[in-house]
């Protein structure tokens, strides 16, 4: 059986090489290749339980999520270098040609780009106005009070909500200038022209608002579970001794919460790092590219120019940058919980 | 409860003002909060029953302020007395639902079984790919969370133009499938750690295969975790907008692209938005209210030790 896995892992590399060299004409799709790498995986792992027994068939649980990450994450990364070293746009007819470091060069000198790396920055630091609004309403929850089930699903509601039809409820209608009603009140309050998306600094802050709006939910439930399982008797200790609910909260409840706080957090930073949805469909990036993330930018980039060697080069280096901060976060997180504990 | 309760109140009860500022503020909070988060689906349903003229004036509460109108609605072909006409926006509508459905049920499906396959095997057995332990597994798969989609999304239009499956179900459906994994193992580890190992050496011992005791003994206690697992991988997929806007155009599109495209044009359709809106959002807000106990338990796995 091992012989056969052997020899479809040679169909493989046959296929390729067959079907890589007459690229411009012949054949339509690299299909045949995807059956043949399902029909390798399939081998292997009846060969695994074949050849190993019950080694093999323990194999067998990982395997197929194995096969599948690798192929659907690895290959394409690659690919990606790659293509991020050509100029390569799919309107054109010229196909792609190998342009080395230029793409690269270019971004350095891409205001654009930096500034959609800036207001990535500025997205973030949000995450913090998130996270005590978040802390906020899991202790309102946690309080004793009636219909607590009822006030839950309400406030986890936004969280189901598509992006997108989010920002058209918010983004678009609401804050509509001339006839939403956020809008109108803040004429009502004051603001005699309230344009939520022309002015750049504002414009931000709409977003993080639609933003922030689908994703409290999400880090309200992890500290609501937090607070959930913290134990009473502490608590009660806290009050014997004579702290008001101040002091409770500052040299109790919040040091206490300090693990699962720091899970909420990450978590939400590394979904912030994704922001994309919103931002294409409510302001596609404008005024002038001031609200633009680094997806929707690359996003543009492509749906404007179809240019794909540079958006790709643009992505991964984007890619490189948040796996540097993801790795420090994480590493600063865990010190941060450790010292304080 | 109720012990807690009376407790809480005796305590309390030492200066009853305090205690009464205290509840109006807690409930006002929570009323303030339960607005903002409401409103927007208010604003959005009530406009679907709109006329220009009620959008413009801001009117706010039907039957009192305005008379609520089929106009969305009858724009999509869903209205009392066009639903029994042909509509091609109904088709096209429904198409895209159909879309939103297939992939997102087909993804999770896909996801729920690949990955708790694997959660099961990282939690029970210990696994030595060359120079990989558990440990390292784990993280590669967790590890792709940090992937921003923008990353994958350009190699892999090109990579779909190549193998055809650009703006095929299927093509989006693996996409998902890998967008959720991370989150479905996340969750299945920490349910299947919750599991004690004694029932399953029990039933080797009883001479069940260690296939056969996935299925039958641990399978069936883990399965509101996979519940758990789906269903929010179901909303995040429901939800996805980024590759199904670039990677599908005529066939595959989804309701959020659907969505999208309706506002990018000028002068945007007040009520017909509306409707379609809340038509993109309504399955999501019955499971929300439904299944809100799964949602959590889900959001929840692993957060608290």
């Amino acid at each position: 059986m091992a012989v056969a896995t052997l020899g479809l892992l040679a169909t493989i590399v046959l296929e390729i090489l067959y079907k890589g060299s007459p690229d411009t004409i012949g054949f339509e799709t690299w299909r045949p290749v995807v059956y043949a790498y399902v029909l390798w995986g399939v081998a292997i792992g009846v060969g695994q339980v074949l050849t190993r027994g019950e080694d093999g068939q323990r194999a067998l649980f990982l395997l197929p999520a194995l096969l599948f990450t690798i192929a659907m994450v690895i290959f394409p990364t690659l690919f990606g270098f790659y293509i991020a070293l050509t100029d390569w746009n799919l309107s054109s007819f010229s196909g792609r040609r190998f342009n080395g470091l230029d793409n690269f060069w270019q971004m350095l000198g891409d205001p654009y780009y930096r500034n959609a790396l800036f207001n990535m920055v500025l997205y973030v630091l949000a995450v913090a106005v998130e996270y005590v609004i978040a802390f906020g309403l899991a202790l309102l929850l946690n309080a004793q009070i009636r219909a607590r089930k009822f006030f839950r699903v309400v406030f986890l509601m936004p969280l189901m909500l598509s992006p997108v039809a989010v920002s058209w409820m918010i983004g678009k209608s609401l804050m509509e200038y001339r006839f939403g009603p956020a809008a109108t009140l803040a004429r009502h309050l004051g603001w005699e022209n309230p344009a939520f998306f022309s002015d750049p600094i504002i414009a931000r802050i709409s977003i993080m608002i639609l933003d922030a709006w689908t994703f409290i939910p999400f880090m309200m439930i992890m500290l609501l579970a937090g607070l959930q399982a913290m134990s009473r008797e502490v608590l009660e200790a806290a009050r014997v001794d004579g702290a008001n609910a101040w002091q409770t909260f500052w040299q109790v409840t919040f040091p206490l919460m300090l693990p699962v706080s720091v899970t909420a957090v990450v978590l939400r930073i590394i979904f912030k790092l994704k922001l994309a949805d919103i931002i294409i469909t409510v302001t596609s990036g404008g005024p002038g590219g001031a609200t633009d993330s680094v997806s929707s930018f690359i996003y543009r980039e492509y749906r404007d120019r179809s240019n794909v060697g540079y958006g790709t080069m643009l992505a991964m280096a984007y890619l490189v940058i948040i796996v540097v901060f993801v790795t420090w976060l994480l590493k600063f997180a865990n010190r941060f919980v450790r010292n304080v504990n | 409860m109720s012990v807690q309760t009376t407790e809480y109140v005796a305590s309390e009860i030492r200066s009853p003002a305090s205690f009464l500022a205290s509840r109006v503020f807690i409930y006002g909070a929570l009323a303030f909060w339960a607005f903002i988060c409401l409103f927007p689906i208010y604003w959005t349903i009530t406009t679907s029953f709109k006329t220009a003229v009620d959008v413009t004036q801001g009117h706010l509460i039907p039957f009192v302020d305005f008379q609520p109108d089929w106009k969305g609605w009858r724009s999509l072909g869903l209205s009392p007395d066009s639903i029994f006409q042909t509509s091609t926006v109904r088709e096209e509508f429904l198409k895209r639902f159909m879309n939103s459905v297939i992939t997102s049920v087909g993804a999770s499906s896909l996801a729920i079984i690949i990955g708790s396959l694997a959660a099961y095997g990282l939690t029970r057995y210990r696994y030595h790919f060359a120079w990989f332990k558990n440990e390292d597994i784990s993280f590669f798969f967790l590890s792709q969370l940090i992937l921003p989609p923008v990353v994958l999304a350009l190699p892999f239009l090109v990579l779909y133009r190549e193998v055809g499956l650009l703006d095929t179900r299927i093509g989006l459906i693996l996409l998902y499938t890998l967008m959720v994994l991370p989150i479905v193992i996340w969750i299945m580890r920490d349910q299947f750690n919750s599991i004690p190992v004694e029932l399953e050496e029990a039933a080797l011992v009883d001479g069940l295969s260690i296939w056969g005791a996935f299925f039958r003994i641990v399978m069936p206690i883990a399965l509101p975790g996979m519940v758990a697992a789906f269903i929010l991988a179901m909303v995040l997929c429901w939800n996805e907008y980024f590759f199904a806007a670039l990677l599908t155009s005529t066939d595959a599109k989804t309701i959020p692209v659907m969505v999208a495209s309706q506002t990018g044009s000028q002068g945007i359709n007040w009520w017909s938005m509306a409707a379609l809106a809340t038509a993109a959002i309504a399955p999501l807000a019955v499971i929300g209210i439904a299944l809100e106990r799964y949602l959590i338990m889900g959001m929840t796995a692993g957060a608290v030790k």
